[in-house]
C-alpha cells in the first residue's frame, strides 16, 4: 500500500511542478501546455486516442509474441550448436550495431505502409534483447547436471528439453521482461517512418499541426500503455517461467 | 601432471568399499573418471569390472550436491532418469522407493519444500530407481547434521546392500561405519587398512568401530 501511495504522491508532485512552470513562465499552449489541458484533450479526444491505441497495441503485441518465439528458437538452436554459435553469434552482435532506425524506411518499404512493418520493427528491436537473455542462461546451466544426465544415459537433445531449458526459463522471462518495455519504441518509431494510423502517427500529426495538447495527450497513454504491458508480462512471468529458479 | 600416482583400486563386487584421504589429493576426479564423466583429467590405465563387461551404463553416481531439479517434485525428481531415457517412468516402482526412504508424505513437494536430509533421501530414491549395480558415492552426507547423517547412511547401507559401492569420504567415522573394506588414498598411492569387525552399517558407539575411527584420523593427519 505505501509503494501505491508514493507512486500517487510523486505523480502528484510531477503533475504540480509542471503545471506550476506553465502558469510562471506564461509559455504559449502550443509550447507546453499544461496538465490541466492534458487532460482535458485526453477526454474529449479519446475516442480518436483509442482508435490509434489499439491499432499500435496490436503491433506491440504481435511483435513481442513472434520476437518472443523467435528469440526462444534462435537461443536454443544457439546453445545446442557450437556450430551454430561460432556462425550466427558475431553476425548477430554486428547487426546491434546497426541502428534500427535507419532500417525502419526500408522495411516500410518492403513490408508495406501497413501494421506488417511496424511489426517487423518491433520484433527487430526485441529479438536481440530476448535471444541474449535466453542463450546466456542456456549456457549457464551447472555441469553437475549435466553429468548426471549423461550418466543417466541422455541425449544431447534430452538434456536440452528437460534439464537446459527448463533451468533457463528465468532467464528467458528477463529477456520478456525487457522485450515488454522496448517493444512500444519499436512500434512507434515505424509508424514515425510511415504509417496513417497508430499513436506514433497520431503524436507526429499533432506535433505538425501544433496540437500539442494531443500530442502530450497520446504519449501519456503510450508510457501508460508500456507499463501496463510490462506489468502485465512481469506477472506472467512470475507465475510461470520464473518458478524453474 | 599427474593427479594421482599409480594406483591398482580393486573394489569387490557387492560389497562396500570406503575410499579415504585428504582434500585435493584427486579422491573425486578418480570418482568421475571411473563414471566417465570426468572431462576434467584424464585416466591413464584400465577400468575392468568383475564380469568383464564394460561400466558404462552400469554406474550411478551421488554427490554431496543433492542435484535434485527444483522445477520437478520428488516424484518427478525420482523418474527423472527415465524420462532422460526416453523410457517408461514406471511410477509405481518410484512410488515404492519413495516409501523406502520414508517420502511418500513428500513426493508431491518440490526440493525446496525439503529438509537437507529429505532431499539426500530423496538423491538416494532417483539413484536407486538407476537400478545399476555399480554405485558410486562422493561424500553424500557430508552436508547433513550428525543426527541426519547417521540416519541417512543407515538407510543408504540398508537399501544399497546388494550393490557394488565405492563411497569418497573425508570423515574416518563414516569410513569405519559403513565399509566392508576401507582404502586410503595419498600422494604415495592407494593402501589398504583393515576394516572393523561386523556388517556395515556398525553401531555408532561400537568401540572396536570407533577405535578404527581413531586410528584412521591419526593416519590422515600424519600423511598431511
Amino acid at each position: 500500500m505505501t509503494r501505491i501511495a508514493n507512486v500517487v504522491a510523486s505523480i502528484c508532485v510531477a503533475l504540480a511542478f509542471w503545471q506550476g512552470l506553465v502558469i510562471l513562465t506564461g509559455v504559449p499552449r502550443f509550447i507546453l501546455p499544461g496538465p490541466a489541458l492534458v487532460a482535458e484533450t485526453l477526454w474529449t479526444s479519446r475516442a480518436l486516442i483509442a482508435h490509434h491505441t489499439v491499432i499500435t497495441g496490436i503491433e506491440v503485441l504481435a511483435g513481442l509474441a513472434l520476437g518472443a518465439i523467435l528469440g526462444g528458437l534462435t537461443a536454443i538452436g544457439l546453445a545446442a550448436s557450437p556450430i551454430a554459435r561460432n556462425l550466427v553469434r558475431p553476425m548477430l552482435i554486428f547487426s546491434q550495431a546497426v541502428p534500427v532506425f535507419a532500417l525502419a524506411p526500408i522495411l516500410t518499404l518492403w513490408f508495406g505502409y501497413g501494421i506488417g512493418s511496424k511489426i517487423v520493427m518491433t520484433l527487430l528491436v526485441i529479438y536481440f534483447p530476448v535471444t541474449s537473455a535466453f542463450f546466456d542462461a542456456l549456457m549457464r546451466t551447472p555441469q553437475a547436471w549435466i553429468d548426471m544426465a549423461r550418466l543417466m544415459g541422455a541425449s544431447p537433445a534430452r538434456i536440452m528439453r528437460h534439464i537446459r531449458i527448463p533451468a533457463a526459463l528465468p532467464g528467458f522471462a528477463s529477456g520478456l521482461r525487457l522485450a515488454a518495455v522496448y517493444a512500444p519504441i519499436g512500434a512507434i518509431i515505424g509508424e514515425w517512418v510511415g504509417a496513417s494510423k497508430g499513436l506514433g502517427y497520431l503524436m507526429l500529426l499533432a506535433n505538425g499541426r501544433a496540437k500539442t495538447d494531443l500530442m502530450f495527450a497520446a504519449l501519456i497513454v503510450l508510457a501508460v500503455c508500456t507499463v501496463l504491458l510490462h506489468a502485465a508480462v512481469d506477472r506472467a512471468c512470475r507465475a510461470t517461467l520464473d518458478k524453474n529458479a | 601432471m599427474p593427479l594421482v600416482p599409480h594406483i591398482t583400486l580393486d573394489v569387490a563386487p557387492g560389497s562396500w568399499t570406503c575410499l579415504l584421504g585428504p582434500s585435493g589429493v584427486g579422491k573425486s576426479t578418480l570418482l568421475r573418471l571411473i563414471a566417465g564423466i570426468g572431462d576434467e583429467a584424464a585416466l591413464t590405465g584400465t577400468l575392468t569390472a568383475s564380469d568383464g563387461a564394460q561400466l558404462k551404463g552400469r554406474v550411478a553416481l551421488m554427490a554431496q550436491s543433492d542435484l535434485l531439479l527444483p522445477w520437478l517434485t520428488v516424484t518427478d525428481n525420482v523418474t527423472l532418469g527415465a524420462r532422460l531415457r526416453g523410457a517408461d517412468p514406471q511410477p509405481g516402482r518410484a512410488a515404492a522407493l519413495l516409501e523406502q526412504v520414508g517420502l511418500t508424505d513428500h513426493a508431491a513437494k518440490r526440493p525446496a519444500q525439503l529438509s537437507g536430509g529429505q532431499r539426500q533421501r530423496a538423491a538416494l530414491a532417483r539413484t536407486l530407481m538407476e537400478d545399476r549395480p555399480i554405485v558410486l558415492l562422493d561424500e553424500p552426507f557430508s552436508a547433513l547434521d550428525a543426527r541426519t547423517r547417521a540416519q541417512v547412511q543407515d538407510l543408504t547401507a540398508q537399501l544399497l546392500g546388494d550393490h557394488t559401492v565405492l563411497m569418497v569420504t573425508h570423515d574416518p567415522a563414516e569410513a569405519a561405519r559403513l565399509g566392508d573394506a576401507i582404502l586410503i588414498l595419498s600422494e604415495d598411492g592407494c593402501a589398504a587398512w583393515p576394516a572393523p569387525p561386523g556388517k556395515p552399517p556398525r553401531p555408532v558407539d561400537d568401540a572396536r568401530t570407533l577405535e578404527t575411527q581413531g586410528k584412521l584420523l591419526a593416519t590422515l593427519r600424519g600423511s598431511i
